[in-house]
């Protein structure tokens, strides 16, 4: 790498000129932060001030860049300098737009610049360029596990994108649960009839794809690699092992009915009780005929019965709602009335939920007849030749009971996850689960899940997102949905794997540092192989050698430092974040003596959520104490308790760690990253105790995006208790 | 007329459903019910009826005749349409109570001394007799429906109103003698009886 030539560049536009005194900074950019070169730009993101820059970058050999400005996350289009390493010391958001106006202030905030300017000229230092992942492989091919609705529009959605797919199915014959159907919940205008399932065009354009091959009778035996460079051994029911190269996997394992025999008290296990798949049986033996009983009995009334095992509070069935229940029972009533409008059909319910245009369909139900009855059935039994269905009619207020020749129980759907990894007991000796994968990653075989079941890392910010980069998950395995939702499901979930194919290929991270060249390299010769990368990465990237070294798949990684936050003999980085370079910056801070009555405050801020509300603290003009010093981390999982100590050490009076919430309903964006961050907090009382300080000195904050007023309440209100207690014993021995 | 009153009615069934969709006015809206409640809420008399529509549409579905066309909720409606207006599934709410209520006084089901039905009957009578409505008489039939005594004490209470109304000449007491009927009575009857006659065929009444 050629030489570090650094540049300092100082804009004195969006009022910086005015409220700060830049000659005295442009000194301490030369003096103290020692740089090359130190230039003053009265707009330095206009192109006059960009071309400033570009022609140093070109002329001068410029190699290593400080923009003293605004924010990180201001101008980045403007201040774009891929061949050199960036830091940006945030003047704007961070200093003048929060600090008191009026003169008695400005001594502070003139401290408070000068101190961002030291410090992005320390992180520099420590910086390198990013050069892109260096064990990139760029095998392209999709693998789809699972030939239900959402596995073959995902495959379909992929190869009709130019992309190879190799398609696996445990089972004979493509279709999955929607090949059991006889009809569907309507798709199209006027949502008022069951629709054909149009299975057997979807089997037949995947069969017909030329850049689909179909696995049938097929299971995974092992998944091994990373994204672009994933070997599977795809084993045949008839014992045959094929081996496949792919570059990202789709997981469309779909899901299991609630088994019925569960729910005796509803029926489960009588003759003229089935479930909505055991009606679909008897539908398609029907063939559009009246529908007849399994014992070829007439059937003149029906009764279905919604959130059967479904929706339970008291922790013996199913907690969650499988969504296209309600829906299903409204088409398999009309099966019955578009065959003879003389059949009774009562549904059931306790709460009507259609989503999408269901709303049109269950109108069009009531219209053929459908009674539909807000109840809670207690018992279902034996009557005669028929069952009796007793309930508590919800609008009448009263116990009844009512016959019908068959009972169709609405259970719920049970994801297809494969093993439960984070059961450290659960495997295919020990429970009836069978693994979908077998990953032969140090940390399980399949995909982490996320609550009941369900294989996603969170339903609402990041889905097909799965906790292993480059699998995605699509369809019922990742929550409950019916076909239509199944079928948009698998189109995303087939995007986010070209993304992970084209990332791969290029050395970037994906979701969420998208294109993200740096990469974690490790110190091997300083490793104790004490295995808390291996253990903590919530992404399972890291595996172990026969050693018990960390083997880092980097294309596996989503680059957020977690594993650096661990390592205990610090030897984990990345090029342009480090230990160091955090931890340059913490040093860099002009540290006031005990008596000045001037304390310094470390703000450690996760970037995706607390940097940004401290930004927007800014823009809102919403004003905190200048005494703060904040640093962006990656992830509150990346923060090394090394910094901590170091910070305590040099004269910090004390330190704020903002991070996402954590727990269930987590907003990390890196799953388990702020949760990890908290756990390994909650440890540092020990330290602080040692070191003789206060345990207030370090504190955490769950701080969310839309914080921005609340996290100047945090830091006025902090500054205020450090304050209260005292400055730190240890200022001048650092 | 109907044998339904001799059937027995099977819960949660269509029958009474059926019978509703073919006997009453704009029963056939009944099925469409959401059971949301909104029309429960709106009625400014709810809090004095045995049903809130919702209740009485929910009890046609479950097959509860004898309670539903005994019931004197319909009979409550002010029509003030404020259900109406505020169904989420546009069911003419006021007309089917209406038409409830219809059907329960021609089955001779609805509750006795129901006031509202008292009123409608003397009504009715008075406006067919002449074609148009004698209010003297519907005023006097009204108050001493409930036997002389207490035909005399309403009268007396309402002494003052109506001599006013007298004296200001919008009431006037010759009209005891028989009153001023259409030009052509005959005529107007024979057009309530046909239209007896359409409306009993097309609810099925006779054949």
């Amino acid at each position: 790498m050629a030489e570090m030539k650094t540049a300092a560049y100082l804009c004195a536009g969006c009022g910086l000129g005015e409220r700060l005194d830049l000659g005295q900074m442009e000194k301490i950019a030369q003096k103290e932060g020692k740089m090359a070169l130190v230039r003053r730009h009265d707009f330095l993101c206009s192109s006059e001030g960009v071309a400033l820059i570009r022609d140093d970058i070109e002329k001068e050999a410029v190699s290593h860049v400080v923009i003293a400005a605004c924010s990180r996350r201001a101008k980045t289009e403007a201040f774009d300098f891929p061949t050199v390493a960036m830091s940006r010391a945030n003047l704007r958001e961070g200093v003048i737009w929060i600090v008191a106006e009026g003169a008695e202030h400005d001594e502070v905030r003139q401290e408070m610049a000068n101190d961002y300017l030291r410090m992005g000229c320390a992180e520099l230092k420590k910086m390198k360029l990013p050069e892109g992942n260096p064990n990139k492989a760029g095998n392209k091919t999709v693998l789809v596990v699972g030939a239900g609705i959402s596995g073959m529009t995902a495959a379909l959605e992929t190869a009709k994108t130019g992309y190879e797919v190799v398609l696996v199915e445990k089972s004979g014959e493509l279709g999955g649960w929607a090949a059991k159907l006889w009809k569907r919940v309507p798709s199209r205008a006027p949502y008022d009839k069951p629709q054909d399932t149009g299975v057997a065009e979807l089997a037949a354009q995947v069969t017909s794809h030329q850049k689909i091959r179909v696995h049938l009778n097929s299971t995974l035996a092992e998944t091994a690699g990373a994204p672009g460079r994933f070997k599977v051994k795809i084993a045949k029911e008839s014992g045959a092992v094929a081996e496949e190269e792919v570059g990202a996997i789709i997981q469309a394992s779909g899901f299991e009915s609630y088994d019925i025999a569960k729910l005796p008290e509803l029926g489960g296990g009588l003759p003229h009780v089935t479930d909505q798949a055991g009606l679909e049986v008897l539908a398609k033996t029907a063939n559009g005929k009246p529908i007849k009983r399994a014992d070829g009995g007439e059937i003149k009334s029906v009764a279905f019965v919604q959130c059967a095992g479904q929706r339970d509070d008291t922790g013996t069935h199913l907690p969650y709602c499988s969504g296209h229940c309600c829906a299903t029972s409204i088409k398999q009533a009309m099966y019955f009335k578009d065959a003879n409008p003389e059949v009774d059909t009562v549904v059931l319910y306790t709460d009507l939920r259609v989503p999408g245009m269901g709303e049109d369909f269950y109108r069009s139900a009531q219209e053929k007849g459908v009674i539909f009855t807000k109840a809670k059935v207690s018992k279902v039994e034996s009557a005669g030749a028929a069952s009796r269905v007793n309930f508590r009619d919800l609008i009448l207020d009263e116990e009844v009971a009512m016959e019908a020749d068959l009972v169709v129980l609405a259970t719920g759907q049970v994801p297809n996850s494969g093993v439960n990894i984070d059961l450290p007991d659960e495997d295919e000796t020990k429970s009836k689960q069978v693994s979908i994968l077998n990953l032969n990653y140090r940390q399980g075989k399949d995909l982490p899940q996320l609550t009941h079941g369900l294989t996603d890392s969170h339903f609402i910010c990041f889905p097909y997102e799965t906790r292993r980069t480059g699998i995605y998950a699509a369809g019922p395995v990742r929550r409950p949905m019916d076909i239509l939702q199944a079928t948009e499901d698998a189109t995303g979930a087939a995007m986010k794997a070209i993304q992970a194919v084209e990332n791969a290929d290029a050395g970037r991270a994906s979701h969420p540092r998208v294109g993200d060249l740096s990469y974690p390299i490790v110190r091997l010769e300083g490793c104790t192989q004490c295995k808390r990368c291996t253990v903590e990465c919530p992404f399972g990237a890291i595996d172990e050698d026969e050693r018990r070294f960390p083997v880092f798949n980097e294309s596996r990684c989503r680059r957020c430092g977690t594993c650096m936050g661990a390592c205990p003999v610090r030897v984990i980085s990345f090029e342009n974040y480090s230990v160091d370079t955090v931890g340059n910056q913490i040093k860099a801070v002009d540290m006031p003596d005990e008596f000045s009555e001037k304390p310094r405050i470390l703000i450690l801020a996760c970037e995706n959520d607390a940097y940004p509300a401290l930004d927007m603290a800014g823009l809102s003009r919403h004003v905190y104490s200048a005494f703060v010093r904040a640093i962006p981390v990656r992830c509150l999982g990346s923060v090394n308790s090394i910094w901590i100590t170091d910070a305590l050490n040099s004269g910090y009076d004390g330190v704020m760690m903002m991070g996402c919430k954590h727990g269930e309903n987590y907003q990390c964006h890196f799953v388990k990253g702020s949760e990890l961050a908290n756990y390994r907090m909650s440890k540092i009382d020990d330290t602080l105790k040692q070191l003789g300080l206060e345990v207030e000195r370090v504190a955490s904050y769950e701080v969310a995006i839309t914080d921005n007023a609340r996290v100047a309440t945090l830091i006025n209100d902090y500054v205020a208790k450090i304050v209260e207690i005292g400055m730190s014993p240890m200022k001048g021995f650092g | 007329m109907s044998d339904h009153n001799n059937q027995a009615v099977a819960r949660y069934r269509n029958d009474f459903l059926k019978e509703v969709e073919e006997h009453v006015e704009e029963g056939e809206w009944v099925k469409m019910c959401m059971q949301c409640g909104v029309c429960a809420g709106s009625c400014p008399l709810g809090a004095h009826w045995e049903h809130t529509p919702q209740k009485l549409f929910m009890m046609i579905r479950a097959g509860k005749r004898e309670e539903v066309l005994r019931s004197d909720a319909m009979w409550m409606c002010t029509s003030c349409y404020n259900c109406v207006v505020r169904c989420p599934r546009h069911l003419p709410i006021t007309h089917i109570m209406h038409g409830l209520a219809s059907y329960a006084h021609r089955l001779g089901l609805a509750p006795k001394n129901q006031p509202t039905r008292e009123f409608a009957k003397i009504f009715w009578d008075n406006l067919v007799n002449k074609g148009r409505v004698n209010e003297l008489k519907l005023t006097l039939a009204l108050y001493f429906k409930d036997g002389l005594v207490q035909g005399i004490k309403n009268a007396l209470a309402m002494q003052s109103i109506g001599l006013g109304m007298v004296k200001a000449k919008r009431l006037n007491p010759m009209e005891i003698f028989g009153g001023h009927g259409l030009r052509d009575l005959k005529g107007f009857q024979a057009i309530v009886a046909k239209a007896r006659e359409i409306e009993d065929k097309k609810k099925g009444y006779t054949n």
